[in-house]
């Protein structure tokens, strides 16, 4: 459904759930996965149903991910840093003392 | 609409307290309309912390004391009723809340003011005094700048959106709801009032104002006046979290959902409900001093709204002396007295008068002359 309109060389490579994403360093995260056929960026913590980006513009909070072990970053406000790794948010995080 | 209708109560405000009031009477069989303002309005129902409150309630006040009792004790089977009308959960849980003190001054001060405080009031309440480790029994995350807290297994919360929402959706069956209605004006006319509106006039036997700090402006209408003032609160949320908050803490708790909810600020900034980064900075320093995990959890929202606050903190309950059946109802704690207004005060509404018990709850208590 997504595609570069000016395709160019992948410089950069991340990990979402065990698999490898090529992409742009410094691109929008969000925008990488969408690229990349994911749909389901997190399941939600009240019924599990799988949610994905919805206004790519920090405000819906429905592109949650873990991003190297942080919980509940939004993909869309994240840009990709090859070797990051990015999974999607299961529900509620948990806090930790 | 243009033109008029009818109706034997008109109820002015679609807020908390309105729509307990207008549910209790479509409950009883009246024939009511309520009248809703909009988004441009304040909204004190939209803007809170959902607490079901009773500890340090009617401090000076017993019967204020002793009304707040009993309507969080009338909590659950109020909210069993209203779940099962309306379809929808209205969270509410009562396992108790914490007010934690940060010194012991605090501490000692508020012991006695609640020790005062039942000895005064008939509902009982209990309340239990605690040092810092007899907090960490209950609740390990709390921090070490808390000396210590009173407990009260009366304390509990519910959500505010969903209770709002499940009151209008069963009035509706019965009721006419009428968003986006402002009321212009509200006049005595011949037996009953009329109320007009942009979208057409109505005539009404009876009509309660519960607009909030909206009835400032509609009680000089019939008679009545309404000494209410704004007092803002600013409050912030945090992302959703894994449940781990099992108490309240008096200006903290965790939702159903997840957030952690907080906020305790008290502004006198007359009707600006904007958020100030100095009050929301101290706010969160509060929040982590009372519970330390707190620094690691984002804030992903905060708001501003207003207290609807009388003289004496105490609801106002009268009737207009020049035109009867005209009702005035404003309180700072829609949520915790729910179940009173949609119950008993309804009933007596219904009947076209408060009863002998809601007098304490008169006006007229801020026109003695001071001695």
């Amino acid at each position: 459904m997504f595609q570069l309109l000016d395709p160019g060389e992948f410089d950069a490579a991340f990990d979402f759930e065990g698999r490898t994403i090529s992409a742009f360093e410094g691109e929008n995260l969000a925008a990488a996965l969408l690229r990349a056929g994911v749909r389901a960026f997190r399941q939600t913590p009240r019924s599990g149903a799988a949610r994905g980006p919805y206004c790519m513009m920090g405000v819906c909070f429905e592109c949650l991910v873990t991003v190297d072990g942080e919980p509940n970053r939004q993909a869309c406000l994240e840009t990709v840093r090859s070797g990051m790794i990015v999974e999607a948010q299961a529900g509620s995080a948990e806090i930790i003392q | 609409m243009a033109g008029e209708s009818t109706t034997e109560f008109a109820v002015i405000g679609g807020g908390i307290v309105g729509a307990s009031v207008a549910y209790g009477l479509a409950s009883s069989g009246k024939k009511a309309t309520l009248f809703d303002e909009g988004d441009v309005a304040f909204r004190a129902a939209r803007g809170n912390l959902g607490n079901v409150w009773v500890q340090g309630k009617g401090a000076g006040g017993p019967a204020y004391a002793d009304l707040t009792r009993q309507a969080a004790k009338d909590w659950n089977e109020f909210a069993l009723k209203l779940e099962s009308e309306s379809g929808i959960d209205l969270h509410f849980r009562r396992l108790g809340a914490f007010f934690f003190c940060f010194s012991d001054t605090e501490l000692e001060r508020r012991t006695r003011m609640l020790s005062d405080l039942e000895a005064s009031a008939t509902v009982r309440s209990h309340v239990e005094v605690m040092d810092n480790a007899g907090i960490r029994k209950m609740l390990p995350e709390v921090g070490k700048a808390v000396v210590g807290a009173t407990f009260c297994s009366d304390d509990g919360a519910t959500n505010p959106f969903h209770l709002l929402r499940a009151l209008i959706a069963v009035f509706r069956r019965s009721g006419d709801y009428r968003a986006h209605h402002a009321v212009e004006s509200v006049s005595p006319d011949g037996a009953g009032f009329r109320i007009k509106t942009a979208k057409g006039e109505w005539t009404a036997d009876r009509v309660i104002l519960a607009a909030g700090l909206g009835n400032r402006l509609l009680a000089p209408f019939l008679g009545l006046s309404a000494p209410v003032r704004p007092v803002r609160g600013q409050i912030l949320v945090t992302e959703k979290l894994n449940p781990f908050l099992r108490y309240g803490i008096s200006f903290i708790r965790q939702t159903v959902e997840g957030g952690v909810i907080f906020g305790e600020s008290s502004e006198e900034t007359g009707l600006d409900d904007r958020t100030t980064t100095d009050v929301l900075r101290t706010t969160a320093q509060r929040a982590v001093a009372a519970l330390p995990l707190l620094a690691r959890a984002r804030a992903v929202r905060s708001w501003g709204a207003l207290r609807v606050m009388s003289p004496d903190g105490m609801p106002i309950y009268t009737e207009s002396a020049k035109y009867p059946g005209a009702f005035l109802v404003t309180v700072h704690s829609g949520v915790t007295l729910a179940p009173f207004h949609a119950g008993p005060l309804a009933a007596a509404l219904s009947e076209g008068r408060l009863a002998p018990a809601h007098h304490a709850f008169s006006p007229d208590r801020f026109s003695v002359p001071a001695s």
